[in-house]
């Protein structure tokens, strides 16, 4: 139990009594930090959730953004951290199902799932095991559900060696008249429940999920993780399109943490009414469950629709088709409470016995903690560091498990079924057309060791990292999705961290008006003192004309390389410390929010003023790629090594921030490896047809420069202290590989 | 009366058996060296029949057309009650 | 005219091959794994997905439902039969072509741009294809690897569809990706052609197999 005696005294005083067991054991999951939201929602609000193509904010199972006159997409996003950490197959399933259903309860067909993994380092054999079981979770769920897994990203490092994170994004098409919520408005509907059975599984998951793990959690916690079903689940899917779109349904919610308890308070308090539930009306799995059991399972692959009784029959009927379990389990009252009937015991009236009975806004709403933040203490005194050859870093960083490829990834993931997928997994974001003229673009970020250092500007920055992925495609950003994970709440640090990272993310997002549309939080992500580095999990959807998509790999010998956006001297909490000196120190690149969006609209400007289309041999811009980890060497040695051409790059044209430079009264203060790993935001590299360069560089009112040439076999980089040549096949050979040699 | 079945289904002989290589491998990084490793599938039901002859031919329809692919497979039946 | 894309309950590439078959100008019906009424089909498309999750083996319960029944009796008539993927591995396990699709040589889902050779260009399927021509199609799947007893029999009597051109990602026996039975009529292919039908997807190649069965009708 992890009610707090406050707590109680609060449900004491609604109730006007004692709650009995089955009272206590339901409100215990619903006060959960899991379902309750308790330390961060005050925090949370500081979010920006309205704006012009946003249907529907944060609330609901997913959010909504309108994407074309007739589509809208509903997005998600969810952790499953601690279920993973102790069986990392059957929790990365679960995650995915849980994702999934809450994008089928808005009306919507899952179109594509993108993940977010982090690990111990790949060299430690537990971390290869969770890694390894975790990735084939997610790809037999995933697949046989059919929807692509389309991107995502990996990131190895000590800090999440004893606590793995799994986060699943997804996103569904829905048309805009075809919404549906999770609501009960009507008094006199009824709740019907179907998929699959109800059994044992995950009971507790969420309070499971509240507590920090320790060693002995592995055996003790089995019985808390729920396995996934995804054969049913597909049936779920086809049998729920098939019931909205036959049946004007008033309500759907799917049922995930906290089970029936959590889904059934949530959708009457909603339409403040309140629900009779008839517990023995509720199909079990398993003989001689407890009434506690039956309202906290977490069995999948279970939704529950609000319908008027009149369509009982056909609903009834869809289910069979589909071979589904299916039962009417309550109806909505008029009583605002939740009460649960067991209708095989009478009480001493003769009328059916009641087990709880709690008002319903006292489960949906339990009251927020306003726990202490306090910054911490200050830093360490920073390292300074040699620098080693520069070719010896660029090679080191590809070949480093953290920007190597992760094919041996996406390989396991279906990324093609539902055939939209025109850019695939690799560049900086995924690309799904959506009709004959447009697309919707994915991505999903974030940077830990950023946000660690300075969480502000991590927050902030790892919004801007995920808005630039798809800035890179083509896409105009429309809306933000957000997976928080953080340690401890209980610790004032970490909700100082948590409140200074959300503070960044919307300060970015507000400005960038690409509100907050939906998001989790998972705290407790620390195992006896050792804390994760907190990762605010970002994705963005945008939208793009077909005709606007460009991908990363030089086209052309003889383009013009040109960067946008300045670089600043900002090598710290870079992936080249992170990897040549084990080092994490010192403050985060800054967030230049202005310069952030007037770098991002330039390329928007530049690919509707080209009059392209996508992969023809006309276009003026051939190739965009943002720079993120490891800096402007990395972005250039991908842009080389996914087209097997080399270029020609002088360091000393790449645009630097004026003011540093006037700070140290010196144009060259940048040393240029720091020039060249720097992770300053606000960054594109782009190339362009060389007779169209001029013009381009008329056109743009933003830093930028011609920096090189698309040429030959090498990369090729010439600055005031450096002459170096890499092969592009050296540049492959790092890149490649790496991670399919720890996993053989 | 009420027979318990049990069928057992193993690749034939000489069939590339990947999850056994896998398993083989895997448990070398353990640092245990085994060999001849292999994979079965057991599969148990209980059925209701006058004799055991009768089961016997009725589990080896099953086999025959469903449990097994006869082109890769071998199966044993085992019948108790 | 009307082609049949069958569903089975764990299918998820149905919606895929509708849509394809339409592009290729045919028109498209959904047939429900519990019918066997194939009448007034002029040709059947079995879509690729996890058919019974797999269970058992790829393709092994569907093989017995009622729909087989339908699918036997175009064969009968003499109608283009095409398995993709689940759909292949479900021909298979019903014996409509020979041998079977078993697991991957390396055991893991394996989704990737593949090329392959035409071996066979007299089926319905591959007649807009040059003999031994180079294509390009998305292979998708964990048990794809082709085996067969009698591979002497299936080359001569030209039931070779389908080969790997260059790299086997599945350790299938002789690069084989693609059969059909004595016939040409039943085709049983593992790699996806209604995901090779935009150029914008990746490559048009894979429509041809959707024109070839309506210009067979």
């Amino acid at each position: 139990m992890t009610l707090t005696d406050s707590e109680m005294e609060y449900i004491r005083k609604m109730l006007k009594r004692d709650p009995n067991e089955l009272e206590e054991g339901m409100l215990d999951v619903m006060f959960s930090e899991h379902c309750s939201y308790k330390s961060s929602r005050p925090i949370l609000d500081l979010f920006p959730t309205e704006g012009k193509n946003i249907i529907m904010g944060p609330g609901d199972d997913a959010g909504i953004v309108a994407i074309t006159n007739k589509l809208a997409l509903a997005v998600g996003i969810e952790s499953h951290n601690h279920p993973s950490a102790i069986e990392p197959y059957g929790g990365a399933g679960t995650g995915i199902g849980g994702i999934l259903r809450d994008i089928i309860s808005m009306g919507a067909m899952p179109i594509a799932l993108l993940d977010s993994l982090r690990f111990g380092p790949v060299e430690d054999q537990k971390s290869r095991y969770l890694f390894e079981h975790v990735v084939k979770g997610i790809s037999d769920y995933g697949n046989r559900v059919g929807v692509p897994t389309v991107g995502g990203e990996v990131e190895f490092d000590e800090s999440f060696r004893t606590n793995p994170l799994v986060n699943v994004m997804c996103a569904g098409l829905v048309e805009k008249d075809k919404i549906v919520k999770g609501i009960a408005p009507n008094v006199g509907d009824v709740f019907l429940l179907m998929g699959g059975l109800t059994g044992r599984d995950g009971i507790h998951g969420v309070t499971f999920a509240s507590e920090e793990l320790t060693s002995d959690s592995e055996i003790e916690d089995r019985p808390a993780v729920q396995i996934g079903d995804p054969f049913t689940k597909k049936k779920v899917l086809e049998a729920s399109l098939e019931i909205l779109e036959k049946i004007d349904v008033a309500g759907v919610k799917d049922l995930g943490g906290g089970g029936l308890t959590c889904c059934i308070s949530e959708l009457v308090e909603k339409c403040d009414n309140g629900a009779l539930i008839d517990l023995n009306s509720i199909l079990l799995r398993e003989k001689g469950m407890t009434p506690y059991e039956i309202m906290l399972s977490e069995s999948q692959e279970r939704m529950v629709f609000v319908i008027n009784p009149k369509y009982v029959n056909e609903a009834f009927a869809i289910c069979d088709k589909y071979e589904l379990p299916r039962a009417i389990i309550g109806t909505v009252t008029d009583t605002k409470l939740m009460v649960v009937e067991d209708t095989y015991n009478k009480d001493e009236n003769g009328n059916n016995d009641i087990i709880a009975s709690m008002p319903a806004v006292l489960l949906a709403d339990p009251p927020s903690l306003n726990r202490e933040i306090k910054a911490p203490e200050n830093k360490k005194e920073s390292i300074k560091v040699e620098n080693p050859p520069i070719e010896e870093s660029i090679l080191k960083i590809l070949s480093s498990p953290n920007i190597a490829t992760k094919k041996w990834v996406y390989k396991q993931y279906d990324h093609e079924v539902q055939i939209r997928t025109v850019v695939k997994p690799g560049d900086d974001a995924a690309v799904l057309k959506v009709d004959d003229e447009n697309a919707v673009v994915l991505s999903c970020d974030c940077n830990s060791i950023h946000t660690k250092l300075s969480p502000y500007n991590g927050g902030a920055g790892s919004v801007a990292e995920a808005i630039r992925n798809v800035v890179s495609m083509g896409a105009e950003p429309y809306a933000v999705v957000d997976c928080l994970n953080f340690g401890n709440p209980g610790n004032p640090g970490i909700l100082w961290q948590f409140k200074q990272c959300i503070q960044g993310m919307s300060d970015l997002a507000e400005k960038f008006e690409t509100p907050v549309i939906s998001g989790n939080v998972s705290f407790y992500n620390e195992t006896e003192g050792i804390k994760i580095n907190p990762s605010p999990t970002v994705g963005v959807v945008g939208v793009a004309n077909l005709n606007n998509v460009r991908t990363m790999d030089f086209k052309n010998e003889g383009d013009k390389i040109v960067i946008i956006g300045s670089t600043y001297d900002e090598i710290d909490g870079s992936e080249y410390h992170r990897t040549l000196h084990d080092l994490e120190q010192g403050e985060a690149p800054k967030i230049r929010i202005d310069e952030e969006i007037s770098s991002s609209k330039a390329i928007l400007k530049l690919l509707n003023n080209d009059h392209g289309e996508f992969n023809s041999e006309n276009n003026k811009i051939t190739a965009i790629h943002d720079c993120s980890a490891g800096g402007i060497a990395i972005s250039l040695a991908e842009m080389s090594i996914s087209s097997n051409i080399g270029a020609e790059i002088d360091l000393t044209n790449i645009p630097i921030s004026e003011n540093v430079a006037a700070e140290n009264n010196d144009k060259d203060c940048i040393n240029d490896n720091d020039l060249l790993f720097s992770e300053s935001h606000g960054r594109y590299i782009i190339t362009v047809k060389p007779e169209q360069l001029d013009k381009l560089l008329n056109d743009i009112n933003v830093p930028c420069a011609c920096i090189g040439e698309v040429k030959g076999n090498v990369l090729k980089l010439t600055g005031k202290e450096t002459d170096i040549k890499i092969k592009v096949s050296d540049l492959k050979n790092a890149y490649t590989g790496v991670i399919e040699e720890f996993m053989a | 009366m009420i027979f318990n079945v049990e069928v057992k289904i193993s690749l034939k002989k000489g069939m590339l058996n990947p999850e056994s290589s896998t398993i083989e491998l895997a448990l070398d990084l353990l640092g245990y060296k085994v060999k001849n490793t292999d994979t079965i599938d057991i599969i148990t039901f209980q059925m209701e029949e006058n004799n055991e002859s009768k089961v016997l031919e009725e589990v080896d329809d099953m086999c025959q057309r469903l449990l097994c692919n006869p082109v890769i497979h071998d199966y044993e039946i085992v019948i108790t009650n | 005219m009307k082609i049949g894309v069958i569903r089975f309950p764990g299918s998820n590439c149905d919606r895929d091959v509708y849509h394809t078959i339409e592009l290729a100008g045919g028109e498209a019906e959904y047939i429900w794994w519990n019918k066997d009424d194939f009448s007034y089909l002029d040709a059947v498309v079995i879509p690729g997905g996890f058919s019974y999750g797999d269970y058992l083996r790829a393709g092994a319960i569907a093989s017995i439902t009622p729909v087989v029944e339908g699918i036997k009796s175009l064969v009968k008539e003499e109608k283009p039969v095409l398995g993709i993927c689940n759909g292949a591995q479900i021909l298979g396990e019903i014996g409509l072509v020979p041998g079977i699709f078993t697991v991957n040589e390396n055991p893991k889902f394996n989704c990737e741009w593949v090329d392959l050779k035409v071996t066979n260009n007299s089926t319905p399927f591959t007649s807009n294809f040059k003999k031994n021509e180079i294509i390009k199609m998305p292979v998708a799947h964990a048990e794809g690897r082709y085996f067969v007893e009698d591979i002497d029999t299936l080359k001569s009597q030209d039931q070779i569809v389908l080969q790997f051109e260059g790299k086997i990602p599945n350790g299938s026996l002789e690069a084989i990706t693609g059969v059909c039975d004595e016939s040409g009529l039943v085709c049983a292919v593992m790699p996806h052609p209604e995901r090779a039908s935009e150029e914008i997807l990746g490559s048009s190649d894979g429509l041809n197999f959707f024109k070839g069965i309506v210009n067979s009708i």
